[in-house]
């Protein structure tokens, strides 16, 4: 159920230049099922911004019916949420649609978690949760540059975790790609989100494995009924929606 | 409730509130947040012959107190539209308000012949104001003897009353007004959105893939109060306010410039309780302000 909530904050830091980890408190948690689903955050009281920002949902603790989201201040919504402090709430609609499918991979067997810049926080729930039903995770997560890495100790303690950064100051110099060809090929499926150039990548690379892609999209209404984040999904006028169909899809389901 | 019943051509309306054509889909969504018998009536989204994909993303962008949107009037055609929407909508106690549109009068004409007949639709909401589609839409509102011959073609076909959907982004819309009443008309809706534009501060390029969009919520609503006000007072047809309308206080405002009734549409993506919200505050509203009925509150501000 989509439950519309205003929410305590509970710690708010700013982990790398501009990116923004937010904590938040409510019954909406006990909603939250799947990794990889987001949430439509007002980010101020009045008519300034209008709309809501969609963010994706980084992890989230049942017992403490809290969630982590992980977000990018960059325009004018983001960065007046960023400014929220511990003594007020954030007014949040969730959880919103349909995240990664965990049943994908069995318990024993390995998956692969691709991630891009802001693509990253979706993949520490999903490997948490994958880790939990005992499946070996590797994570592959790109960043532009060394200050931008954020939650390289959080999933290290998950699993393998390589990082590659555009400019090399970091890890491997290059993309995911560049880490992933010398990978083993010992995983059962592929988690990605991220920029669509990447995800273009690892369909164009990857597909012959089960890959899942999560998109992105300005929206509007977030729940499905605007129709301003729809992608094709075949031929003539067949489409997806990204906020209630996806935000993860299976690669080949749309085109990207 | 009676305080807030209205009666129109074609709709007895339990209340006056009625999520606007483009901002409810067919009503499933919001269906998962409250029920939509609660609701006067729904305008659903337009409908035209064949099934269309809309336009290319970005799709939306935000403006101050508002969005632009060039969404491209995609929905399944009518044939879906009258067999999955219409039938699944026919399980609420709601009447139907069908926004028809097309590229040419003979894809009104046949959108308006078929959805009419589906005991539902209540009534026909003649959408010649979209701002986002290269043929047809806008082409037919901005031209008062174009938007009269498809009014009146509509009308010989149309089981139902017909309801005008006016564009603001004319010269003079009390003469596209009195062109439609000519046509035969039932009654106006207005308005549809204003054409704007955003651009990108670091490629310097639109925003939107469409270019242009269509500009709606609260940073329309003096224009359509504004506009509201000077066709009720030239014609004698009822009107479905809309134009940034978030609560309350904002539907009797429209009331007061001549409004019957009014829809909500962008502000049901920044809070889908909106309407059901709105529906609740209204009765201690009225009592406050001294009304004993919302019609009451129609064209006040000129009577």
């Amino acid at each position: 159920m989509i439950v519309k909530e205003t929410m305590k904050v509970l710690s708010h830091k700013e982990l790398a230049p501009a990116i923004f980890e937010l904590t938040l408190q409510g019954q909406l948690v006990e909603e939250m099922k799947q990794p990889g689903q987001f949430v439509h955050v007002k980010t101020s009281d009045g008519l300034d911004p209008l709309l809501r920002r969609p963010i994706s949902i980084c992890s989230f603790n049942q017992h403490e019916q809290s969630f982590t989201m992980i977000y990018r201040a960059g325009g004018k919504g983001t960065k007046l949420l960023s400014r929220k402090t511990e003594t007020e709430t954030v007014d949040v609609l969730g959880p919103l649609g349909n995240g990664f499918p965990v049943d994908a991979v069995e318990s024993g067997e390995t998956a692969l978690l691709v991630g891009g810049g802001i693509g990253v926080p979706p993949l520490y729930q999903l490997s948490q949760m994958l880790v939990a039903k005992g499946v070996q995770v590797i994570h592959v997560l790109g960043f532009e540059t060394k200050s931008a890495v954020f939650y390289e100790r959080e999933f290290a303690a998950l699993g393998e975790t390589y990082i590659a950064t555009v400019d090399g100051s970091h890890g491997t110099k290059g993309f995911v790609t560049d880490v992933m060809k010398d990978l083993a090929d010992s995983y059962k499926a592929i988690y990605s989100c991220g920029p669509t150039p990447m995800l273009k990548a690892l369909e164009a690379g990857y597909s012959d494995k089960p890959l899942y892609l999560s998109l992105e999209e300005r929206m509007g209404c977030g729940v499905g009924a605007c129709f301003a984040c729809v992608c094709h999904s075949g031929e003539g006028s067949s489409y997806k929606k990204i906020c209630s169909d996806g935000p993860v899809f299976r690669a080949g389901e749309v085109i990207l | 409730m009676s305080k807030l019943s209205i009666e129109l051509p074609g709709l007895s309306l339990k209340n006056p509130i009625i999520p606007a054509s483009g901002c409810f889909g067919f009503g499933r969504e919001y269906s998962q947040f409250y029920d939509l018998s609660k609701l006067g009536a729904i305008m659903i989204k337009a409908t035209t012959p064949e099934p269309r994909f809309g336009n290319p993303t970005p799709r939306v962008a935000e403006t101050d107190a508002g969005m632009l949107n060039a969404i491209g009037l995609q929905n399944p055609g009518l044939k879906k539209v009258i067999s999955e929407e219409l039938t699944w909508l026919s399980n609420h106690d709601v009447p139907i308000i069908a926004n028809i549109a097309g590229s040419q009068i003979e894809d009104y004409v046949k959108v308006a012949r078929e959805i009419s007949q589906a005991s539902n639709v209540h009534a026909l909401e003649l959408n010649i104001s979209c701002p986002n589609v290269k043929e047809g839409g806008i082409t037919f509102g901005t031209d008062p003897e174009v938007a009269k011959k498809v009014t009146k073609a509509v009308k010989d076909v149309s089981s139902v009353p017909v309801y005008v959907k006016l564009s603001p982004n004319v010269t003079n819309i009390v003469e596209m007004a009195k062109a439609v009443e000519a046509g035969g008309a039932d009654g106006l809706t207005m308005i549809n959105t204003l054409v704007g534009m955003r651009l990108h501060l670091k490629t310097g390029k639109p925003i939107i893939a469409n270019r242009t969009g269509g500009l709606s919520g609260p940073a329309i609503k003096p224009v359509a109060l504004r506009m509201i006000y000077e066709v009720s007072q030239q014609t004698s047809l009822p009107i479905i306010g809309m134009g940034g309308i978030t609560n309350a206080e904002d539907v009797i405002e429209f009331f007061y410039a001549g409004a019957s009734a009014v829809a909500v549409g962008t502000a049901n993506f920044v809070d889908p309780f909106v309407c059901p919200t709105i529906i609740d505050e209204l009765p201690a509203l009225l009592d406050e302000l001294g009304f004993d009925h919302i019609s009451q509150c129609t064209g006040r501000s000129w009577k």
